[in-house]
């Protein structure tokens, strides 16, 4: 897997603006077929001027970057479109610029690329809308769509997953997980949001605070501190994946079952400041979707929480 | 596929033309019925020397004039409000036609003071002249424009580049002679009356060439309309094309000051009547569309101007204001935002 050729290559890279202001310094990275490589790093470290070096759009400040072919790769960035009364199905037709002439004559293939690519992505229902009409959700996946009929191996993405919701934000990274490993293709994802970048990412990009750029599985990143160094976490526990809570009562409970109930039902404890302990002075079964304390049963957490908060 | 669709629109628009056209020449303070028209337009056995006369030596030029300063004034304007992605530019609004206005100006009047009629008189000077002018204010403007990101501050700094030549060009009239000024008040009125057929071919190569570039550079333009990142990862040329773009909307809105005046309005409203009647955002059909557009409504307003059966002739920017400023008003109302 490693001695195949990559599609994109950096070889000594450094950028930034001027020699003063250096963001990243003698970067050696490669994005190789068929990966979703996650880019990290804290909001403001240059993630976005990396990507748009990458992409071409900035001259680096010294080193190489080799493109797998020649042609260029496809983008999704943060910028705004002025031109908001476009149709999705205008913007979508940009993706085949860099193949058609002057006059803007699609062709057959052109138009049968446009139609694979927004079939791909599921937004045929959104072809005739205006773009102002679209939620932020819509919006990012109709940049997928139309950086997709570009036709590029290589597709970089700055920060697809801001302001979206948990739902659009699960199904944005679904649908490159599955790019990548349908059509082969390499993208590169620049984000701070670590929860999905952990879970979905092949590989991390990891911003460290010498201007390098350490590079990983999620899962060794995670073991080896890397990312609570860059990250700094206030409150979070990356081991268990959640907010760490605070011990501010001092009832122990002994929670006893299985499933996703018991998850929720520990949360919910653990939220309101209690200590789970087997040797706790309090027995909660879990038993079919209810709450038993010796005798007495709970219908609903909520319930459960106000009697033992009160005990 | 989508092009099909569209160009109904455009059939719509080219038939609306040439009616406007044949009213255009038959109506004013001389009525000439329409077979008397295509007499003298198409053959030489006019009934009357009179019709003949009238529409040979005024009433052809002044429509043909107005044709092409429609057609140049509102590519102008839609081609600075693609690429300042900003609504509300426009020709006159950023201040191209004043600087234009200056530029005329200065030539008519030092030329006239001393003695120099023959460049005066020369179309391809005052051309040269008032296209340098707005082309000098057109890359002032983009100098801006990399300042001041909002809308607005960049419509306020027009304003006052247009005050400011304005300024400039009412000290010019003040030390100039009454003679002169008489005939300069009239031209900054607006007026398409004035230009003679060698004026009129120069005013036509010049919007052939702008409007020929910018065909050329249709899918640039298209592209400016994402923003500069994602045009540049489309292969959009930033610097080679607005080179070509700021040089056809200067002649264009140069050439049309020369001969016309600053003409108000027309360069900003075009572009979004046409939006108006067709949904898109592709220059491709938007080109040509308002090619076609900006002629009937100079057309229209030149009619308007030169009331039927009545000889009082009313400034054309009055009409064009007049109908330019409540459309656009009326748009920012109904759209809250009106959109490139």
């Amino acid at each position: 897997m490693m001695n195949r050729k990559p599609f994109l290559e950096t070889q000594r890279l450094s950028v930034g603006y001027t020699t003063s202001k250096v963001l990243f310094n003698d970067i050696n990275l490669s994005l190789q077929a068929g990966e979703l490589v996650c880019f990290m790093g804290p909001n403001g470290i240059g993630k976005s001027t990396l990507i748009r070096t990458l992409a071409g759009l900035q001259e680096p400040l010294s080193g190489k970057i080799i493109r797998g072919d020649e042609k260029k790769v496809a983008v999704v960035l943060t910028d705004k479109i002025a031109a908001s009364h476009m149709t999705v199905r205008e913007l979508i037709t940009y993706g085949r610029y860099p193949y058609v002439n002057w006059n803007i004559t699609l062709t057959e293939a052109d138009l049968l690329i446009i139609d694979q690519s927004i079939d791909t992505v599921h937004i045929r229902h959104l072809l005739d809308k205006k773009l102002y009409e679209l939620s932020d959700g819509q919006m990012q996946m109709v940049m997928v769509a139309r950086a997709l009929t570009q036709e590029t191996p290589v597709i970089l993405m700055d920060e697809p997953t801001a302001h979206l919701d948990l739902n659009n934000r699960v199904e944005i990274m679904n649908l490159l997980r599955q790019l990548t490993r349908n059509s082969g293709k390499a993208i590169l994802v620049a984000t701070h949001e670590l929860d999905l970048a952990l879970q979905t990412a092949d590989l991390i990009w990891l911003t460290m605070p010498d201007q390098s750029i350490k590079t990983g599985i999620p899962e060794d990143l995670v073991l080896d501190g890397s990312i609570d160094s860059v990250f700094q976490f206030k409150g979070f526990d990356l081991k268990t994946g959640k907010v760490a809570h605070e011990v501010y009562r001092t009832t122990k409970v002994n929670l006893i079952g299985d499933g996703p109930t018991y998850l929720w039902t520990r949360n919910a404890l653990e939220r309101s400041g209690l200590q789970m302990d087997e040797a706790g002075e309090i027995d909660i079964v879990i038993d079919n979707g209810r709450w038993r304390i010796k005798e007495q049963v709970f219908t609903s957490l909520k319930d459960l929480l106000d009697a033992v908060i009160l005990k | 596929m989508k092009q099909v669709h569209f160009n109904k629109y455009l059939v719509a628009l080219a038939a609306s033309l040439l009616l406007l056209f044949i009213l255009n020449i038959s109506l004013g303070s001389v009525r000439i019925p329409v077979e008397e028209l295509f007499k003298s337009l198409l053959t030489d056995n006019s009934s009357s020397a009179t019709y003949s006369t009238i529409v040979w030596q005024f009433r052809l030029p002044k429509a043909l004039t107005c044709i092409l300063a429609g057609a140049a004034l509102s590519v102008s304007g839609l081609l600075m409000q693609t690429i300042f992605r900003n609504p509300l530019a426009g020709p006159d609004v950023l201040g191209l036609s004043s600087g234009a206005s200056l530029m005329v100006a200065l030539v008519l009047l030092i030329s006239q003071s001393a003695s120099l009629l023959v460049i005066a008189s020369n179309p391809w000077a005052i051309a040269i002249a008032s296209s340098m002018g707005s082309s000098l204010v057109f890359i002032l403007v983009i100098i801006i424009s990399n300042y001041v990101k909002d809308n607005t501050s960049l419509l306020i700094i027009g304003l006052m580049i247009s005050a400011t030549t304005a300024a400039i060009v009412g000290v010019l009239q003040y030390v100039s002679r009454a003679e002169d000024l008489q005939a300069f008040m009239i031209w900054t009125m607006g007026n398409v009356g004035s230009t003679g057929w060698s004026e009129i071919i120069v005013l036509g190569i010049i919007t052939l060439t702008g409007s020929g570039i910018a065909l050329l550079f249709m899918k640039s333009l298209n592209g400016w309309l994402l923003g500069d990142h994602y045009a540049q990862s489309l292969g959009v040329n930033l610097k080679r094309s607005r080179f070509w773009i700021v040089t056809a909307t200067s002649i264009m809105a140069g050439g049309v000051t020369a001969f016309c005046g600053p003409v108000a309005f027309v360069g900003l409203a075009v572009p979004h009547l046409i939006r108006l009647l067709i949904p898109t955002t592709n220059h491709k059909i938007l080109l040509p569309a308002v090619m076609l557009g900006g002629p009937i409504l100079l057309l229209f307003c030149d009619m308007l101007a030169q009331l039927p059966g009545s000889t009082l002739l009313l400034p054309l920017n009055a009409i064009t204001s007049m109908i330019g400023a409540p459309v656009v008003i009326w748009m920012v109302i109904r759209n809250k935002k009106i959109r490139v």
